[in-house]
């Protein structure tokens, strides 16, 4: 068979990616007809800027999504050689593909002879999965330690301000390079990172929720026992390995037991992830600390101290709510700035499996063999460049429209 | 004025202190310290081996003697074997009445690399005299350009150019140097591109043409430029609905000499911290391209020395990384007083 031209490549990768296209005009259609009736996220499509940046988000969500878990768009095994496809331009026909096979590589082979179509696709399922979630724990870490940073000032602001400035003065390449090693996972410190940096989210929901409905214990008993039992579980299950908090060769520390453990993380996976909220963290607490300080002087917040409200009721239900347009637009940025350094980790070889089809990983297997062959290092290259640039012309709308009122 | 410069400075000082400690203890972790020795003797070394390899090299004593010892506040560390002596400060050789102590920091000696075989002092300073080299161009290219981007796009606030200006500042600031650098490798300097530049930089540490060093110099100054233009064009455009602008144009002035008479000189004043903040970002694209284009710098010998658990040269590379990005911020807000006569008053 011949080899596909780009225009025969391009319909095919459409073809290939119509449950994308169908859901993007589903999610676009329903959004701009009731606009009007979802605030922010609903006048993010009056700004051009914001929809094209949504439009670019959804699309690497929705490709990871379909291709991830449900293997709809991917057409070869992301990890499969085969034979003959070994650096192979984009668009080369299979020298003789079985039955039921996809008989093109429609983006080239890589130097190991994999599809790179498909690689991309799993990869935007990596992507996907990790960097909001990071973002998440990291705004979770940042949030609850500066709040009262900001609010109450003095010895406690000093303190964990002289920490987060000294993580921002670390060289990010360096913190990297000293954490995600294997002998660093061996040693167990990712565990106890995790074990630290994972209790945030758990804390900050049992300060919520407690300096809300504390006056009415009756509601607010059987509420936190249900909402602290079903997210400690969770935490449970994510710091804990094989019935295990820390294991390292010497000792461990036991945890849940494996046939309540409701998933594993990869020693790899989990290490990557400590490392990029710890370094998001120290970003976040001065944002929030100096929004904190910020809003604290507001009339508002002087009439919630004369009702006698505490003070972590006055943190997280007057100053925080009043705090969300900057902390949304900073956590689509951080997104981005995730997934950049996620990139980073992978352009090192450092955390995820050398065979791993994330982008950062893919980029530095290319680019070994970059000026002989451009497309097993370029394609993942304008896929995490699309997505972040997604993510910022997101932001920047969302700034926009959040600023008009 | 001057008591917060030396307050400033007091606090760089902790900092550079809890930080290399920091590193310290994260490279003379035990699975690490074994790394070493299996680099240093070979990769199928017994544990007794390894054991031996470590307590003859000083690495197995207590983890703050080792530190005391790195800065020099401790004596250095002596082995008895074969009836010679030999030590952290002195080799078997040296006759005994020159064998110093102490030899840290606080003696200047920054210690021994081994990966490249050779005092720390010295590659460090020969590999930021590269570093340096490649920073000079970016900045000659990253700042005048930004700053023209930033003050274009602001000089008309909503007009066409501004338009279309913010998308390329904010273009540049989602790409990534690896991802730059990839692209622009694909299309200046691979067979499938033009065969315009080189992609690989190694030949312009001895000698920069513009054929081996536009490329890493326009990658990392890709990168930087859009913060600073948004940076700039945000203060341009605050400056330009000031009541003294309005002024200058309802008495006739000129545009083009209301923009660089008038509000130019009060834009660039916030752009100024921002390009003395963006060095510390500056250092990790330069550790990118210097691996991608491989152009042996200080990002390239960071990479090399954490590769290999070179503990000496990794504390060196830190303490000077922490100590640019600490002197910066103090520069930047010495600058920013000294340019803004409404700080400088009260």
């Amino acid at each position: 068979m011949e080899s596909l031209t780009w225009g025969a490549i391009l319909i095919r990768i459409f073809i290939q990616l119509i449950p994308v296209w169908i859901t993007l005009v589903v999610l676009f259609a329903v959004s701009i007809s009731f606009r009007r009736r979802l605030g922010l996220y609903g006048k993010l499509f009056d700004s051009t800027i914001g929809m094209i940046g949504f439009g670019l988000v959804m699309f690497w969500v929705f490709v990871g999504v379909y291709g991830g878990p449900l293997d709809m768009i991917i057409t070869h095994d992301p990890l499969s050689q085969v034979s003959g496809m070994k650096n192979k331009l984009p668009g080369t026909a299979m020298s003789n593909p079985q039955e039921g096979e996809y008989a093109y590589f429609l983006l080239g082979g890589d130097n190991l002879a994999r599809d790179v179509f498909s690689r991309v696709v799993k990869g935007a399922w990596i992507v996907v999965q990790i960097a909001p979630m990071a973002t998440l724990f990291a705004f979770m870490v940042g949030i609850t330690l500066g709040l009262p940073a900001g609010y109450y000032g003095g010895r406690l602001d000093t303190i964990l301000s002289f920490l987060a400035n000294l993580i921002l003065a670390f060289p990010v390449i360096l913190l990297f390079y000293l954490l995600v090693t294997p002998e660093i996972v061996l040693t167990g410190i990712p565990n106890y990172m995790a074990l630290f940096l994972f209790v945030f989210p758990l804390v900050f929901l049992a300060i919520l929720l407690n300096s809300r409905y504390h006056t009415q214990p009756k509601v607010r008993t059987p509420l936190l026992i249900a909402v602290l039992g079903g997210v400690g579980w969770l935490y449970l299950s994510l710091v804990s390995t094989d019935g295990a908090l820390v294991a390292t060769p010497t000792y461990s520390i036991p945890g849940l037991p494996k046939f309540v453990d409701l998933f594993d993380i990869d020693p790899g996976l989990l290490v990557v992830f400590v490392s990029v909220v710890f370094v998001n963290s120290p970003t976040v607490f001065r944002i929030v600390r100096g929004l904190a300080m910020d809003i604290k002087t507001r009339d508002y917040v002087a009439a919630a101290q004369t009702r006698g409200e505490g003070p972590w009721y006055i943190m997280l239900w007057e100053i925080l709510p009043n705090a969300r347009g900057p902390l949304i637009v900073d956590f689509c940025l951080r997104i981005g700035y995730t997934t950049i350094l996620l990139g980073t980790l992978g352009f090192f070889g450092l955390g995820l499996a050398s065979e791993s089809p994330d982008w950062g990983t893919t980029i530095n297997s290319g680019r070994q063999l970059l000026r002989a062959y451009v497309h097993p290092a370029v394609v993942p290259a304008v896929a995490l460049l699309t997505m972040v640039l997604g993510l910022n012309l997101l932001a920047d709308g969302l700034r926009e429209e959040s600023l008009r009122d | 004025m001057g008591l917060f410069i030396l307050r400033r400075l007091g606090m760089m000082l902790v900092t550079a202190l809890c930080l290399t400690f920091i590193v310290f203890w994260l490279t003379n972790l035990y699975p690490n310290l074994e790394k070493l020795a299996k680099t240093q003797g070979n990769f199928r070394m017994s544990d007794e081996a390894v054991t031996s390899y470590l307590g003859n090299n000083g690495y197995l004593d207590p983890l703050p003697v080792k530190f005391g010892q790195w800065i020099g506040v401790m004596p250095g560390w002596v082995v008895e074997r074969d009836g010679k002596q030999r030590g952290r400060c002195f080799t078997a050789e040296t006759p005994v009445d020159e064998r110093p102590t102490f030899c840290g920091l606080l003696q200047g000696d920054w210690g021994y690399s081994t990966v490249f075989k050779k005092d720390v002092s010295g590659i460090v300073g020969e590999r930021l005299g590269l570093t340096g080299k490649l920073m000079f161009f970016v900045m000659l290219v990253m700042v005048p350009s930004a700053l023209l981007v930033g003050v274009l796009a602001g000089m008309r606030e909503g007009s066409k150019v501004d338009r279309s200006l913010s998308t390329f500042s904010i273009l540049s600031t989602a790409t990534p140097e690896y991802v730059s650098g990839v692209i622009f490798i694909a299309l200046f300097a691979s067979s499938a591109g033009l065969k315009i530049f080189n992609g690989s930089a190694t030949s312009a540490m001895d000698d920069a043409t513009i054929a081996n060093f536009t490329l890493p110099v326009l990658t990392i100054a890709l990168y930087g430029m859009g913060y600073i233009a948004r940076m700039t064009r945000a203060s341009m455009t605050e400056v330009m609905t000031a009541q003294y602008i309005r002024t200058a144009r309802l008495k006739g002035v000129k545009f083009s000499n209301i923009v660089i008479k008038h509000a130019l000189r009060n834009a660039l004043i916030a752009p100024f911290t921002v390009i003395m903040l963006q060095f510390p970002w500056l250092l990790n694209g330069v550790v990118i391209v210097e691996t991608l284009f491989n152009y042996k710098g200080f990002g390239w010998a960071l990479v090399q020395a954490a590769g290999n658990n070179d503990i000496e040269l990794l504390l060196a590379i830190s303490v000077v990384s922490v100590v640019v990005v600490l002197l910066t911020q103090l520069i930047s807000d010495i600058g920013y007083v000294y340019l803004n006569p409404r700080i400088r008053i009260s």
